[in-house]
């Protein structure tokens, strides 16, 4: 067997294999693809062609009526959309910033580091992902109004930056590094935090990045919308979602609501995950 | 794999060092998800309607789950049959697809990973199938197949109680491919790539052997978050089954544990009830997160 330890070549594959897996792959992606695909045809298609009979699945006339539409409807909003667009862009930066932030200090300690409390701490965060019932909301509903934050920027940041997903994943990545990097920084005077900062972050870009993408996502879809009712506090996704479901039975705006929405998660992911596997080029964290 | 232990930075760190660096992400998850959680348990021992203050009333709704509630009992057996079937198969696909997916040239990697991660990217994109299982003869697969003559006359796809169940764990396992999808993929970028190197000239011969004694054995924390993830995804199925099957759904045959508590809590105001039926299924989730991680921990060699 050859070993092309110097090419990007992969050892132990075969080409016959790598084509079939290939082939395969495509087609079972093309599946989990579809209902995406279709929301975007969907989106694409004059009011005619969406109520069809037999349905179809491509567009054969494609127009732009319904983004013109929506863009119709927008205008006619109270709150100026700019409006909406700074509240969606400011809560989901700052909700995913401090998500990251706050996990990998917490994270760091959890992983590397002997100290009382530290299995209990470990324990608890885990249990509490698994206890997902929507019965908290009622408590936690509770919770926000006596602190006064229902109605206002803090509820729709704050609870986002305290998800346990965030310090499971780094948690779990950074247990892997291994101790003689972080020893080696110990040598050259590195105090703890100096380490978190410049060895143990560094070494976990790719769980950090796919963090980025998992948090901003659940945020910019409206992890916090139902603590809100003032128009001007109001986040995109939820007042297009109100003007799609708003009189005039607008299928095809509706249809372009979703493709508008989704903008903003597809970019961030397609932006970081190519990040994550270019991360690829430093090879594996070594000991 | 060498073992890691809790490093010896003790030197440079103070006692309270780690507990400074836990606090700023502590204290708001003490407040948003500790009290929270805390809160539900203690009233699940109450009758609480939130309009009367809470009336401590025992194991009164832990009993009236087994004892008087036949919808309870339907939604805890769909449920199990839910996490049966979706559970295993959206976590080995997880796995499966990352790995297979890991071995394509870069370029495409990344482009592959979004196809297979698309269903999850919007957070509702999964009400597009209401739309292809719909009903009348608009529906996507009743209007084609009707076409193709297979069906004289619609099938009520989502309202039948043959095809509910069915449906929502195509759908379920459709959007499985979520966070603990990307953390494998992420992981895989972690494995040591001489590693690969030293197992080929130690004789290992294809990728089978390479992905039992190395990957999966480096990825051990890897695919303890995949399991807790899958775990807490497969037993919580509730958004997607009102989103397809209606709420309530016909006979309850789409009726899981979430969707029960929602019914009760949310519809009737019986919130102590609904919080003894959450307690209830944390209990089931810890019981198969203790199992499971028992049985990974022997294959990853942690």
């Amino acid at each position: 067997m050859k070993i092309n330890i110097f090419s990007n070549k992969k050892i132990n594959r075969s080409l016959g294999g790598n084509m079939l897996l290939l082939l395969a792959l495509t087609l079972f992606g093309l599946f989990m693809a579809l209902p995406f695909i279709y929301a975007i045809l969907q989106s694409l298609k004059p009011t005619q062609e969406i109520f069809a009979f037999p349905p179809r699945f491509f567009v054969s006339n494609p127009t732009l009526d319904n983004f013109y539409m929506l863009t119709q409807a927008i205008g006619d909003t109270w709150v100026p959309m700019g409006r909406y667009i700074v509240n969606s862009a400011l809560v989901t930066v700052t909700a995913t910033a401090g998500n990251c932030l706050f996990a990998a200090m917490a994270a760091f300690p959890l992983a590397k580091l002997h100290f009382r409390g530290n299995r209990l701490v470990s324990e608890i965060v885990t249990y509490a992902l698994l206890f997902t019932a929507p019965v908290t909301q009622f408590p936690k509903y509770v919770i926000m109004a006596k602190t006064g934050f229902i109605d206002s920027y803090w509820a729709l940041f704050l609870p986002p930056i305290a998800m346990p997903l965030g310090l499971f994943l780094l948690k779990n990545f950074m247990s892997q590094l291994p101790d003689s990097v972080l020893e080696a920084a110990e040598m050259d005077g590195a105090s703890i935090y100096q380490t978190l900062w410049r060895v143990a972050i560094p070494n976990v870009k790719p769980a950090l990045l796919t963090l980025i993408i998992l948090t901003s996502q659940e945020v910019w879809n409206g992890a916090g919308a139902s603590f809100i009712y003032s128009e001007p506090l109001k986040l995109l996704p939820t007042v297009l979602n109100q003007i799609a479901a708003s009189g005039l039975a607008r299928a095809g705006v509706g249809s372009a609501v979703a493709v508008v929405i989704m903008i903003v998660p597809v970019s961030v992911f397609i932006l970081l995950q190519s990040k994550v596997i270019e991360t690829m080029a430093f090879s594996g964290i070594k000991d | 794999m060498k073992k890691n232990i809790k490093t010896s930075l003790v030197r440079q760190t103070r006692t309270l060092d780690p507990y400074i660096m836990m606090a700023p992400f502590l204290i708001l998850f003490i407040y948003f998800t500790i009290i929270p959680i805390l809160s539900s348990i203690a009233l699940s021992f109450t009758y609480f309607d939130m309009i009367h203050l809470p009336q401590f009333i025992g194991l009164m709704n832990y009993t009236r789950m087994f004892l008087e509630d036949d919808v309870f009992i339907k939604s805890l057996s769909n449920t199990f049959v839910f996490a049966v079937i979706t559970g295993p198969i959206g976590y080995i696909m997880c796995f499966v697809f990352a790995w297979l997916i890991n071995d394509l040239n870069p370029r495409i990697r990344a482009f592959m990973t979004f196809l297979f991660y698309a269903p999850t990217i919007s957070g509702s994109l999964y009400v597009i199938w209401t739309f292809l299982f719909s009903g009348d003869s608009y529906g996507f697969i009743n209007g084609n197949l009707m076409r193709l003559g297979l069906l004289n006359e619609p099938v009520q796809w989502l309202s039948d109680p043959r095809y509910i169940l069915t449906i929502i764990m195509i759908v379920q396992i459709w959007l499985s491919l979520g966070a603990s999808f990307l953390s494998f993929i992420a992981g895989l970028q972690n494995v040591d790539k001489a590693l690969y190197e030293a197992g080929a000239i130690d004789g290992i011969r294809n990728r089978w052997q390479e992905l039992f004694m190395i990957t999966l054995p480096s990825m051990g924390p890897q695919l303890q978050f995949g399991a807790v993830i899958q775990i807490g995804a497969s037993l919580s199925v509730g958004t997607v089954a009102i989103a397809l099957a209606g709420y309530p759904s016909t006979d309850y045959a789409a009726e899981t544990v979430i969707t029960h508590i929602m019914d009760v809590g949310n519809l009737r105001y019986e919130m102590g009830y609904a919080s003894a039926i959450s307690v209830f299924l944390f209990v089931l989730l810890l019981f198969t997160h203790f199992i499971l991680r028992k049985v990974l921990r022997k294959i990853a060699r942690d």
